[in-house]
């Protein structure tokens, strides 16, 4: 019962077979886009979130996203606009140590940069300690916050956001 | 006559963007509707929507309701709100409550998009204060900016339930548990994975078997079901929570269509009983035209699209029709094909084309 269907969550085994979640050596490069969309549904404002055309949704409108890699550089437009939420950013080697993660948030209190915050994974359980290293808010992303965090590298791929509450206010 | 007035009854996405349409072929429209308001449930949608360009994806379903209604305002639409339509007639009377009394209006057609409503659950505890639709909670945390309570079990796990979740956590409530009867998720994963990662339970196979408390919900108890959706004695499981909400599927209104003599059709798919409808929206009473979620439920995308298809057709059956027109309703026909594609909307699409084949072996008869 490894489904998403079934848990909410995807696991690390159906996300590594998604057209839009990048491989290890890619991750080794710089920051990139993480497009954990796992369902055909018709959708695909993605595509025309990306300024260098690495986001393709083809055939029709319900193909699964795919993530030209290559072409992507981390930039983070994608991810405010994905009505799903299911974009994130990962900056694998931001440290020796640590990595960024960015992923939407819509909840308040906001944090703010500087809280250390408690992170956690796509099942919301705690994970790790982490720092906020970037908050953005323009008017273009219509209200979605994208949190950046700054955490220890190992956590790079299952840090997904912070606790709700989870910082000092 | 010869007026070409167009009555429209419903204000949401669908009369709305049937009204604009209409209009802009040059037919009169008047749309009425029962609340003070008009949108329907748009102006509760504070989510982004799905879909493409075309359908307004990625923009608030408030915002996507703001554009439909500037639209119908400067196409010179006649909108009369707080006015209930009691009934109408085959003949396209349409009989309403105004503050003058009861009046009625003689229409050349009539564009029925009176929504669908929420269904119910029974249960021991279910009168109680506290126990709401999950429509209604959405309504009250959205529209009122009202916290219905603290603590909420959602039940039912379709795209309704997983963003209402979402939408109570955004208003400050925490979901205590999502439950659902059936063996899997009903709606979107990534709506889901929103709520697992603020770490909401999800209950697969379980239902709520009672609620009780002190004049208002206090206590929730869940109790799991098997593969026939009986309950298994044994696995109860009692939750401190305040608020119950059912997110358990929509019924179509089709009340005022059944009195306009459009012959109706059960479609499970679609929400039970639906008037039966023809490619462009046409009910087998040639006044009488559908759309949005009284033509079988769907989303406010579809609401949309249909309510264009139909507001195009009913001017053209007036004689309201360019060289583009067919070029129109053809957009509009993708849009809504596009929609219905992929895992989740291929039965809607099928039992759509099923409905309008039964349109025509009906029509022989």
């Amino acid at each position: 019962m490894k489904d998403v269907k079934y848990s909410g969550v995807l696991d690390q085994e159906l996300l590594a077979t998604l057209p839009g979640v990048p491989d290890a050596a890619r991750l080794e490069l710089g920051p990139v886009a993480c497009i954990e969309c796992a369902q055909e549904i018709p959708c695909n404002p993605c595509k025309e979130a990306c300024p260098r055309g690495a986001i393709t949704v083809e055939p029709g409108l319900t193909a699964l996203p795919h993530l030209d890699s290559e072409k992507c550089n981390g930039c983070g437009l994608c991810i405010a606009r994905c009505p799903g939420l299911s974009i994130f950013n990962v900056h694998k080697n931001y440290t020796e140590t640590t990595s960024l993660v960015s992923f939407p948030y819509e909840y308040l209190p906001q944090p703010k940069v500087g809280d250390e915050v408690r992170c956690a994974g796509r099942d919301g359980l705690f994970l790790t300690m982490g720092t906020v290293h970037k908050v953005l808010s323009p008017a273009a992303y219509d209200h979605t916050t994208v949190v950046t965090v700054e955490v220890p590298k190992e956590f790079c791929m299952t840090v997904r956001t912070i606790q709700r509450g989870g910082f000092d206010k | 006559m010869n007026n070409n007035l167009i009555v429209i009854v419903g204000a949401g996405p669908a009369g709305l963007s049937a009204a604009i349409q209409a209009a802009e072929a040059g037919a009169k429209v008047v749309l009425i509707d029962e609340n003070q308001k008009p949108g329907g449930q748009l102006f509760k949608q504070i989510h982004k929507f799905f879909g493409s360009r075309a359908h307004k994806a990625g923009v608030r379903g408030v915002d996507i309701g703001r554009q439909l209604l500037e639209e119908t305002e400067s196409q010179g639409v006649e909108v009369h709100l707080g006015y209930p339509v009691y009934g109408v007639y085959p003949d396209g009377r349409v009989v309403y409550g105004s503050a003058e009394g009861v009046r009625s209006i003689q229409a050349d057609r009539v564009i029925l998009a009176t929504g669908a409503i929420e269904n119910n659950l029974c249960f021991e505890g279910s009168t109680l204060p506290g126990v709401m639709t999950a429509g209604a909670a959405q309504t009250m945390i959205n529209e009122h900016r009202v916290l219905p309570g603290k603590n909420v079990v959602m039940i039912g796990s379709g795209n309704v339930g997983l963003i209402i979740s979402y939408q109570l956590m955004q208003a400050g409530a925490t979901v205590r548990a999502l439950v659902e009867a059936a063996p899997a998720i009903g709606g979107y994963a990534v709506h889901a994975a929103k709520l697992k990662r603020s770490a909401v339970p999800i209950y697969l196979s379980h239902t709520v078997n009672r609620v009780w408390g002190d004049g208002k919900v206090e206590k929730v108890e869940l109790i799991a079901l098997d593969e026939h959706f009986n309950k298994i004695e044994g696995t109860e499981e009692v939750l401190d929570a305040d608020t119950v909400c059912m997110a358990v599927g929509l019924t179509p209104m089709v009340e005022l269509a059944s009195l306009a003599g459009c012959r109706l059709t059960e479609n499970g798919t679609l929400g039970g009983m639906v008037p039966l409808h023809d490619e462009n929206m046409r009910t087998s009473n040639p006044i009488y035209y559908v759309a949005g979620d009284i033509a079988g439920v769907e989303e406010a995308s579809t609401a949309i699209e249909e309510g264009r298809l139909a507001g195009i057709a009913a001017a053209e059956s007036l004689g309201l029709s360019n060289e583009k027109t067919a070029e129109k309703k053809q957009a509009v026909r993708d849009n809504l094909a596009a929609l219905r594609s992929g895992a989740f909307g291929q039965r809607r699409f099928l039992a759509k084309e099923e409905m309008v084949k039964e349109f025509y072996r009906e029509a022989e008869v």
